[in-house]
């Protein structure tokens, strides 16, 4: 009867979770629950999400041995090596686009929670959909 | 009788974006697939199908590219057969090398992307709209300049909001207003290389600038040391005339030399000392701002700070220039709901990219798009609410909520249901709004998703369609402070 039966559960608001700068320009988004999602998830495991996420854009960032071997070689060959490495960056990018999809189908999906994969947002914020609960009836 | 009318109004519309998803209009569908460069809002130009990345201005890159490229042709030409035959082959050899790697660097820096941050999408300005106004819970004038502060490392920066980007800025960041962009760790905007230089490109830059001086202090050394040794044996004037060319290089590497390795200095300090141009220039970290001023990003460590500028992770760019615009996933809940919606689908976005800079003009005054007309009459009791017009355009858009309350009560509703069955002749809509309490438009939002939430207490929970489509009546009803978003929403 309604054009919204034969569509997608539609969109019943989004929330964003901001970048945290406390600790300087490092990519890393704030783990306070927001009250939205109160309803639909547990405060812990939204927790875990967002530090395992902030763990890893961490772990890509990271200052150490590998990434100055990385970036020595990359100068040396005028960054031609990038035509067929990647580099250590997008490395840990595809592992958390892998993780999100995981997360997504593990826990959020269920939910009628979706997140968006930062990067798709310019890793400004994390985007997370929230879809009307139909179970609740149109109430029509 | 209204009702049907209204019904019939409504699946006009209807049947315009029934192509797919629900908002997205005709037009849309027609237009072959763009990539994202094609679209950007920046003053940037693209070539090679978005893989490479230049500032609007690029005359004076070019002339970069042929005063390197003049000079070294030059010095191969005339010097090197000389110096390989007197000295040693090696130095031709090494002035090639130096000359690809200058070379290489310039074109890296030149073509790549600094590290500018996309714009926020129309959901998180209006997500981030919402939570300012709460925050400063004020009406009427644009408010002044919004800032947040954060502490990083002991040391208290201001975050500032970007009204052309809609963001606020993260920390070093800049907005360059030659190419309009937001650029991360913003250093400065280089004609000579036509392009921002940023976080991304930085390290490019420096190289290219050190090299550029250690070549032209290369080629200025051996086109002396040319002229000295012809001049032994046939004399100044001779050696000079035979060589003309030699004359120019040393005068453009005379005159380069200065401000080239001045430059490379200045950059080699910035980075042991992890500052980028412009903070510099501010003066942010100087010690005279106060006796607790310092540098929060900097490590300490001359070495740890060079290591991290020249040789830390490179991220990737955020703008993805190549990849394909595409009609965001179904974000909107179809019109027949009437539930104002958190989200727009690609057609509200580009509604919402044009009423926006009307949204600013009027001082930034939160913009309830709704279908519901109830908003509509809103309008003339509280000056904070501002509408779109036509259905189609600006419904189920970013609802922001009206500055002077965190969410409409029903009560206010109720109070403005008299006088818009009264302007619009319609009481069924009203009636008919409701549905939406049904939907998990989350309470605790302090957005209009609450007002809407106001149509149950009315009664029933009939489709919206009646309330949604009536662009003439709402185009009556509130005709002064829509008529600027209803000319950009009549598509």
């Amino acid at each position: 009867m309604r054009l919204q039966d034969l569509q997608q559960p539609a969109v019943s608001s989004k929330v964003f979770i901001q970048r945290d700068y406390s600790s300087g320009t490092i990519c890393k988004f704030q783990t306070k629950f927001p009250s939205e999602l109160e309803s639909r998830m547990d405060k812990q495991q939204f927790e875990e999400t967002m530090q395992t996420l902030n763990n890893l854009y961490a772990e890509a960032e990271k200052l150490g041995g590998k990434s100055y071997l990385e970036g020595c070689l990359a100068c040396l060959t005028a960054y031609t090596v990038f035509l067929c490495m990647e580099t250590h960056y997008e490395k840990v990018l595809k592992k958390i686009a892998r993780y999100i999809k995981d997360q997504n189908e593990k826990i959020y999906a269920p939910r009628g929670l979706l997140l968006t994969d930062p990067l798709e947002r310019g890793l400004r914020v994390v985007e997370i959909t929230i879809f009307e609960d139909r179970s609740i009836g149109s109430g029509r | 009788m209204h009702l049907g009318e209204s019904m019939r109004e409504c699946e006009y519309s209807q049947i315009s974006t029934r192509s797919s998803t629900p908002m997205e209009t005709p037009y849309k569908k027609r237009t072959p697939k763009r990539k994202k460069w094609e679209a950007f809002p920046g003053r940037n130009k693209f070539y090679c199908d978005g893989r490479i990345m230049m500032a609007k201005q690029t005359g004076v890159f070019y002339l970069t590219l042929v005063l390197i490229l003049v000079t070294c042709g030059l010095f191969f030409t005339f010097d090197c057969p000389f110096l390989a035959q007197e000295l040693t082959p090696i130095i031709p050899v090494l002035g090639g090398a130096l000359f690809l790697f200058v070379l290489g660097t310039l074109l890296r820096t030149s073509f790549s992307d600094p590290g500018v941050l996309p714009r926020a999408t129309p959901d998180e300005a209006a997500d981030l709209e919402r939570q300012i106004d709460v925050a400063n819970g004020t009406t009427g004038y644009r408010p002044p300049p919004r800032t947040k502060e954060v502490v990083i490392n002991g040391q208290t920066v201001k975050l500032k909001y970007c009204f052309t980007c809609k963001i606020f800025r993260p920390p070093r960041a800049s907005h360059c207003s030659l190419c309009d962009n937001c650029v991360e760790r913003f250093d400065h905007h280089c004609p000579w290389v036509g392009n921002c230089v940023g976080r991304r490109n930085y390290r490019f830059f420096y190289m290219f600038i050190l090299s550029l001086s250690f070549l032209t202090i290369f080629i200025f050394a051996f086109v002396i040391t040319h002229i000295i040794l012809s001049s032994y044996r046939k004399g100044f004037l001779t050696a000079l005339k035979e060589s003309p060319a030699s004359v120019l290089e040393v005068v453009v590497c005379f005159f380069s030399v200065w401000s080239i390795v001045g430059l490379s200095g200045f950059h080699t300090y910035l980075i042991s000392s992890n500052q980028t141009t412009n903070e510099d220039i501010k003066g942010s970290w100087s010690s005279k701002r106060g006796k607790d001023n310092y540098n929060p990003y900097s490590s300490g460590n001359i070495f740890t700070n060079c290591c991290m500028a020249l040789c830390g992770p490179l991220p990737p760019s955020l703008i993805d220039r190549r990849g394909f615009i595409e009609a965001d996933a179904p974000q909107m809940a179809p019109p027949t709901n009437g539930i104002t919606m958190y989200g727009a689908t690609h057609s509200q976005q580009s509604h919402m990219a044009a009423a926006t800079p009307l949204l600013q003009q009027q001082s930034s005054e939160p913009v309830i798009i709704t279908s519901s007309p109830e908003n509509g009459t809103s309008l003339p009791a509280r000056a904070s609410l501002t509408l779109g017009g036509p259905c189609t355009s600006l419904p189920l858009g970013q609802p922001t909520p009206p500055t002077s309350t965190p969410s409409l009560s029903c009560h206010e509703a109720a109070d403005m249901l008299p006088i818009h069955g009264h302007t619009l002749n319609h009481t069924h809509p009203l009636q008919e709004q409701a549905a939406v309490h049904h939907y998990l438009t989350p309470e605790e939002v302090p957005s209009p998703p609450g007002m809407l939430h106001c149509g149950s207490p009315l009664g029933h929970s009939h489709t919206v369609q009646a309330s949604f489509y009536n662009p003439a009546s709402q185009d009556s009803l509130h005709e002064d402070s829509v008529r600027g978003l209803v000319k950009l929403s009549s598509v």
